[in-house]
This record gives C-alpha cells, sequence and structure tokens, in this order.
C-alpha cells in the first residue's frame, strides 16, 4: 500500500504530507510557546519587583535582567544559532544540487554549531547555580528557566534529529533513486523548517527575557 | 475479518498485527477498546461516589467507608478519566480513525506510524493516571481542573496527574496532525471539501481545536510541574499560611495563571467532547431519515464558525474570580454568540427529521436521544454564560447537571448511535436489535434520574465536590433526599449498560451475518465503496472517485433512494420513462 503525496506534492495544496505536517506542527508549537510567552507578560505585570528578591526573606533585589543574565554570552548564543540555520539551509541547497558531500559538512557544522550552543547555555546556567540563583529563587528566574529549559529541549530533539539524518537517515539517498533523493530532499527541508522554528524562538526569547 | 489477505500478508505475528499495528482500523480498534474499558472504569468511581452521597459514611463492600481524601480522588480522577481518557479517545481516536479515512477515499492516514505512535502514547498516559492511585497518599484530589494553590501542595498523585496529562496531551497532538494531514492531502479525486460527510468536517474542526488549544495546557502543565518539583512560585501568591504554618516560597505568583491557561484549553475541549458526537449524529440521521441533511452548508459553516469563537469564551468560567465587569462583558458577549451555531446544528438536525419516512433501529434511536437531551444541555449553558446568573449557580450542582447532559446522554449517545451503526462495518455482523432498545430505553431514563435532579439541587444553592452531599447545610433539606434518587438510577444505568456490554460482545461471534456490503444502504464511501468487513492495509480495492455530494437520498426519479458518492448520478431521460399505473 502507498500513502499518496509522500513525496510528491498534492497539485491543489502544493505541498507534500511532511511539509503540510510540519507546518501544522510548528503551529502547535507557537501555541505552547505562545502560552508560555503569555505567563511571563501575565506574571510581569502582577509583579512589584522584576526581576525581584534575589535571596529568599532579604532586601537583596534586582533591578534590571542583566544584572543576572549574561548578556554577551547570549548574544554569542544568538549568533551562534543564526549561523546554525544558515548551515542548516546550505546543507539542503547542497542536496537540492546533488553534491552529498558538501550536504554532509554542512549538516556536520550544523550539529556542531547546535553542541556548542548548548556548551554556552551549561556554562550560564552553571553561573546561575554558583550564584545560589534558582528556578525557586523568583519568578524571573522560574521563568527563564522554565523558558530556556523548554528551548534548550527542542535544541536537543534538533541534534538528534539531524544527527539521524547525518548518519543513518542517509541511507534513503544512497539507495540513489531519483524518487528516494527527492524523499531525502523533502525530509531536511522538514528538519530545517522545524531548526529554522527553534532559532526563530530563540530571536524571540533573547530580547524578551534579556534585555527588556 | 479479512481472511483473504491475511495469507497474503506475510506472516504477522500477534503483536505486530494487534498492537503495533499501523492500520488506521486496526489503531481505531484499540482506542475503541480502550477508551471504553476507562469510560466503565471512570463510571464506577462515580457508583461509589455516588452511593456515598446517597448515605454518607455507609459501609462499602471491599473498600470500606470512603474518607473525604478518597472521595476526592475519585472525584477528580472521575472527571479526567472520563474527558481525557473515555470520550476523546473513543469519540475522535475510535470513530475519527476508523471512519474518516474510509469516507475520504484514503488508503489509510496520513502518518500511519505516527497514528501508531499516538495510541502508544495515549495508552502509557492512561497507565500513568491509573498508577497513580497507587502512590503514597493516592491520586490526584484537586478536581479535574487541578486549581492552584491546592493543587500545588497536594500529595504526590498530583504530579503523577501532570505527567499523565502530558503524555496525553501530546498524544493528542500526534493524532491532531495526522488527521488534519490526512483530511487536508487524502481525500480522493472528486472529493471537494463540499463533498465531505459532516462527519469529516467536525473531525476536521475537532481536530484544530486539539492542535491549537492544547498546548497552552501543556505549557499550564510544565508550570505546575516546576512549581511542584523545581521550587518556583508561577501559581503561588506571597503570604500563603496552611495548617504547617506560612509556606516557604518566593510567591508573587498567581493561581488566576492557571485558571486562564486552563480553560484556553479547557473551553475549545467541550466542543472536541460535542462536535464528533453531532457528526455522528448527522450521519445517522441521514442515513435513517433516508433525505439529505438539511442545510448542509450551513451546518459546516456553522462547526468553522464555532471552532473560532470557541477560543474566546473561556473566562466564562471564571466570573467570578474578580476579573473585572468590562472582561466579563466580553466573554458574556462571545458567549451568547458561540451558542448561535450550536443552536443552528441542532435545528438543522432536528430539521432533518421533517417529512422523513424514519427508519427506527437502535442506532436512530441513540442519535434521536442526543437531539433532546444535548438540548436541555446546551438550555442549561446559557444561564451560566451570564454573569449575573452564573453568580449563584456557580460551583453547583447546576454546573454539573449541566455539562453532564451535553455529555452523558448527549456525547454519550452519540457514540452509542455510532457503535450501533459502524458495528456491522467493523466485525461484518450486526448487534442485536431488541438488547439495543432495552439499552436505549433504560440508559434514557436512568440517565435523566441522575442529571435532571442535580439541576434542582443547584439551584437550591447545593455546593458540587461535597463529601456529604450537603447534609450540614439546612438550605440543602428539601432536596437532599434526590441523592438517594440519583444514586438509584445510577445503580440502574449500571443494570442497563449489561444488555450493551452482553450485545457488544456475543455479537462478535453470533450476530447476524451482513450480507450486503452496504448494509444500511447509505451513500457514505465507508459502506458504499469500501468492503464490509474492510479488507486489511489499504481499505479499497481500487481507490473511488467521488461525483456527488454525500447526502444524496431519495433523489427524485432515481431508482434507489439512495445514491453513493462514488456512482455518477444519471437522472433516467425523462422521454424514456414509461410511466407505471
Ligand atoms: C453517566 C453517569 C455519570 C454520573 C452519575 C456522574 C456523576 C458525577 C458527579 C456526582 C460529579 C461530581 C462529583 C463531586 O462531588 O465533585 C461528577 C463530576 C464530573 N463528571 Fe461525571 N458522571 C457521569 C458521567 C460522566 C461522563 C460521561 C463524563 C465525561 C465527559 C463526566 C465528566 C465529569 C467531570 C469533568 C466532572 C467534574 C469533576 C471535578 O470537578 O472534579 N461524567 N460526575
Ligand atoms: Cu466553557
Amino acid at each position: 500500500m502507498q500513502i499518496p503525496y509522500e513525496v510528491t506534492a498534492r497539485p491543489d495544496t502544493g505541498v507534500n504530507n511532511a511539509k503540510l505536517g510540519i507546518w501544522l506542527f510548528l503551529a502547535s508549537e507557537v501555541m505552547l510557546f505562545g502560552g508560555l510567552f503569555a505567563a511571563y507578560v501575565f506574571l510581569r505585570i502582577g509583579a512589584d519587583a522584576w526581576p525581584g528578591m534575589m535571596v529568599y526573606g532579604t532586601e537583596m533585589m534586582a533591578e534590571r535582567a542583566d544584572e543576572i543574565l549574561n548578556v554577551p554570552l547570549a548574544t554569542l548564543n544568538t549568533m551562534i544559532l543564526i549561523a546554525s540555520s544558515v548551515t542548516m539551509v546550505m546543507s539542503w541547497a547542497a542536496l537540492k544540487m546533488d553534491r552529498f558531500d558538501r550536504y554532509k559538512l554542512y549538516m556536520g557544522l550544523t550539529i556542531l554549531l547546535a553542541l556548542g550552543f548548548l556548551v554556552v547555555k551549561a556554562f550560564e546556567y552553571g553561573d546561575k547555580f554558583d550564584h545560589h540563583w534558582y528556578a525557586s529563587t523568583n519568578n524571573f528566574l522560574g521563568i527563564y528557566f522554565v523558558l530556556t529549559g523548554l528551548h534548550a529541549i527542542h535544541v536537543t530533539g534538533g541534534i538528534v534529529l539531524n544527527a539521524y539524518f547525518w548518519g543513518p537517515g542517509t541511507k534513503l539517498w544512497k539507495r540513489g533513486t531519483p524518487r528516494d533523493k527527492a524523499h531525502f530532499t523533502n525530509r531536511i527541508e522538514v528538519a530545517g523548517l522545524y531548526w529554522h522554528f527553534v532559532d526563530l524562538v530563540w530571536i524571540f526569547l533573547f530580547p524578551m527575557i534579556y534585555l527588556i | 475479518m479479512a481472511d483473504d489477505h491475511s495469507h497474503s500478508d506475510h506472516q504477522e505475528g500477534f503483536w505486530s498485527k494487534y498492537w503495533f499495528s499501523t492500520d488506521h482500523k486496526v489503531i481505531g480498534i484499540q482506542y475503541g477498546i480502550t477508551a471504553m474499558l476507562f469510560l466503565l472504569f471512570g463510571f464506577g468511581l462515580m457508583l461509589l461516589m455516588r452511593w456515598q452521597l446517597a448515605s454518607p459514611g455507609v459501609e462499602i463492600p471491599l473498600l470500606g467507608a470512603l474518607t473525604p481524601e478518597m472521595y476526592n480522588q475519585f472525584g477528580a480522577m472521575h472527571g479526567t478519566i472520563m474527558v481525557f481518557l473515555g470520550v476523546v479517545p473513543l469519540a475522535v481516536g475510535a470513530f475519527g480513525n476508523y471512519v474518516v479515512p474510509l469516507q475520504i477515499g484514503a488508503p489509510d492516514m496520513a502518518f500511519p506510524r505516527l497514528n501508531m505512535a499516538s495510541y502508544h502514547v495515549y495508552f502509557w498516559g492512561g497507565v500513568v493516571m491509573l498508577a497513580s492511585f497507587f502512590v503514597p497518599e493516592g491520586a490526584a484530589k484537586s478536581g479535574w481542573t487541578s486549581y492552584p494553590p491546592l493543587a500545588n501542595i497536594e500529595t504526590m498523585g498530583q504530579t503523577m496527574w501532570l505527567w499523565g496529562m502530558v503524555l496525553l496531551i501530546t498524544s493528542s497532538l500526534l493524532g491532531a496532525v495526522n488527521f488534519l494531514v490526512t483530511i487536508i492531502q487524502l481525500r480522493t479525486e472528486g472529493m471537494t471539501y463540499f463533498k465531505m460527510p459532516f462527519f469529516v468536517w467536525a473531525q476536521f474542526v475537532t481536530a484544530f481545536l486539539l492542535l491549537l488549544a492544547f498546548p497552552p495546557l501543556e505549557a499550564a502543565g510544565f508550570l505546575q510541574l516546576a512549581d511542584r518539583l523545581l521550587g518556583t512560585s508561577f501559581f503561588m501568591p506571597s503570604g500563603l499560611v496552611t495548617a504547617e504554618g506560612p509556606l516557604e516560597v518566593a510567591g508573587g505568583g498567581s493561581p488566576l495563571l492557571w485558571q486562564h491557561l486552563f480553560w484556553f484549553l479547557a473551553h475549545p475541549e467541550v466542543y472536541v467532547l460535542i462536535l464528533p458526537a453531532m457528526g455522528i449524529v448527522a450521519e445517522v440521521l441521514a442515513n435513517n431519515t433516508r433525505k439529505p441533511l438539511w442545510g448542509y452548508k450551513l451546518m459546516v459553516y456553522s462547526v468553522i464558525f464555532l471552532g473560532f469563537m470557541s477560543f474566546i469564551v473561556w473566562a466564562h468560567h471564571m466570573f467570578i474570580t474578580g476579573m473585572g465587569t468590562a472582561i466579563s462583558a466580553f466573554f458574556q458577549v462571545t458567549t451568547m454568540i458561540i451558542s448561535i451555531p450550536s443552536v443552528v446544528i441542532l435545528s438543522a438536525l432536528f430539521i432533518t427529521l421533517f417529512g422523513g419516512s424514519i427508519r427506527f433501529n437502535t442506532a436512530m434511536w441513540f442519535a434521536l436521544g442526543f437531539i433532546p437531551m444535548f438540548g436541555i444541555g446546551g438550555l442549561t449553558g446559557l444561564p451560566l454564560g451570564l454573569a449575573p446568573t452564573d453568580i449563584p449557580l456557580h460551583d453547583t450542582y447546576y454546573v454539573i447537571g449541566h455539562f453532564h447532559y451535553v455529555v452523558a446522554p448527549g456525547t454519550i449517545f452519540a457514540l452509542f448511535a455510532g457503535i450501533y451503526y459502524w458495528y456491522p462495518k467493523v466485525t461484518g455482523r450486526t448487534m442485536n436489535e431488541t438488547l439495543g432498545r432495552i439499552h436505549f430505553w433504560g440508559s434514557m431514563i436512568a440517565m435523566n434520574g441522575i442529571f435532571l435532579p442535580m439541576l434542582h439541587q443547584g439551584m437550591v444553592g447545593m455546593s458540587r465536590r461535597l463529601f456529604d452531599g450537603g447534609l450540614t447545610y439546612s438550605f440543602t433539606e428539601g432536596v437532599i433526599h434526590y441523592n438517594s434518587v440519583m444514586a438509584v438510577s445510577a445503580f440502574v444505568l449500571l443494570l442497563f449498560q449489561l444488555p450493551f456490554i452482553y450485545n457488544f460482545l456475543t455479537s462478535i461471534k453470533w450476530g447476524r451475518k451482513v450480507t450486503k456490503s452496504n448494509y444500511w444502504e447509505a451513500t457514505t464511501l465507508e459502506w458504499s465503496a469500501a468492503p464490509t468487513p474492510p479488507v486489511g492495509h489499504g481499505n479499497f480495492a481500487t481507490i473511488p472517485t467521488v461525483y456527488h455530494g454525500p447526502y444524496e437520498y431519495s433523489v427524485p426519479g432515481h431508482e434507489l433512494d439512495y445514491c453513493p458518492q462514488e456512482v455518477p448520478i444519471q437522472l433516467p431521460d425523462v422521454a424514456d420513462q414509461t410511466v407505471e399505473p
């Protein structure tokens, strides 16, 4: 049995199944992060001080986010993610031009950059813990950890996905028929859409939490 | 089933054929059976609660007297199980999965493996929920709504509840994406949107609601998990004091934030509970009145409009939280507006009956029962949508009566209609009609015996979630004896499910064999084009092409009183027609 439009686009909708699927999935992701962003706004509006008390039961207050968070590191991470989005597109473009070696290179770079993002993130978290700043310290740090944590989980998911397509997933391409190649290229496009979304979430997160 | 196929389907083992299947029909059956077991279990919890309410402190065999903690667990889990593990999986997971691909002429769902994953994630979500009864101090006790701060400081069962919900939400999301892609991409040739059966439309809108409304609850679930496990204060206001003294949390959070996020899901969720039911009723009515659905297009527009509106009415559950009159006014208006499409759909279903030569069978009886019962549920909702009348009614038994009318004799009746209607499709045998009638009439009377008194009790002011059924309040004096009526009715309801269970199980083997594939002489593809019982993977011998709308019954000048969608309508040439005396 063959499911229609697995590889080719349906003429009247102009997309194949996987591409429509990823767009719908991303719509639900928008609602997920949207819910958390809304919670952020709701909590901040209701707060007496933001970020607020830094040690439970004391007068130690933080006035601005950048007293607590490391803006230069986060800026670096923004760059890393944007760069990884670019390499992701290039890996897809390489497949379009039938350059499998290039694909391996760019996809590998994408994965490395994403790992780099997580390493920087780990340093950031470690720094907070060294100061005894935890999610329970105040709602600013709470939402910071939840939002960036959920984002980091998405990054990790992306790494797993991309690593699969870098390694074992390439079997599909190597089968070599035009249909298989087109199928594989579609998959990379879909993975790319997901990856750009993860990037985009960060681009909203960064100013919202670190800057304003 | 599928005899001719099991030979060609290379040596599939039991596990891969029935448990790890990627065939939408098998997955639909898996969903259906699991969901029905959960419904029975949730019903059992409720029976115990009703027993306790009728005679507080009674020694229940095996369990002993219920403690308030047990009562609260049963209440919370009854609601959770009925909604998230019973009705939705049956309406969407089972009927949607089984019927939608067949009705649109698709060989399967768009992502068969995702479909399988969705069932398994749902199953494990259910296991987590059930397991939570056995952790120290038992399952969640803060109601299916899990309002903080109470839920935040609850025992471990609440954490299990949250993890269970994360799994169930994930499963719904996988399912929703799959349904949407299937309906958009896999409609067969000629099956334009306005040729889709209304059931498919209902599932289509439902899938959008699941896709977009569930994630904010998932977000809320993560936040509550953080509150419970990481010690954050998202839902904890400053200065909370419990019996053990002040809580050592940072504070500064808001319990209302939870309510907003929760109801942003949970209002669309009630339409998830009702839309598939309306879809089933529409199919059964059209088929058994032998005439087109009245106002098909109007119904489709209504259901789309309803889907949109359901995202902006959520705060009608929160009128007494002190949101302010301006916000209340907004949500009152939207709530009144959303009642319009519901009334339109219900009226259209009702008008469909007009002038039909009705074929009474059990499926039809249940579909007919749905109309007035859903009507009562909907009408009792209007006073709740207006703040002045909602303020005295909120959190009373009136609310319980209201939503149960919608869901129990409403949705559940529609689901029964669906079971009787599609049973021959799935098994190739029919269910017994006499037992079906007994099941219908017994359930009809018992359901009303349970839920009608609730409306009165609530209007007198009896609160919901009372462990002793209102014994300690003097104003309940006039209505407290209803508790006995309701308990008896609940047990009678159980009694009348026995013929159904017997019928359902034995008909698989001993039911009358259907002699022709299109057993109900229906127009939609699942009956007219797909073999009964179905073949294995692939559904159709050849994928059908669709030529006209889904409800061409009793077309004038046509020989048969039904015109299947895959057969072009050829009106006999008028000149040729020899007029018979
Ligand atoms: C058919 C017989 C049923 C009876 C007699 C029944 C009875 C009850 C009762 C007595 C309560 C209130 C418990 C309390 O004191 O807090 C309740 C709550 C509830 N029921 Fe049912 N129920 C039935 C079926 C259903 C079904 C089919 C659903 C599924 C959608 C459902 C969903 C709920 C929900 C969501 C609540 C609220 C739970 C809470 O607030 O914690 N019930 N039910
Ligand atoms: Cu509502």
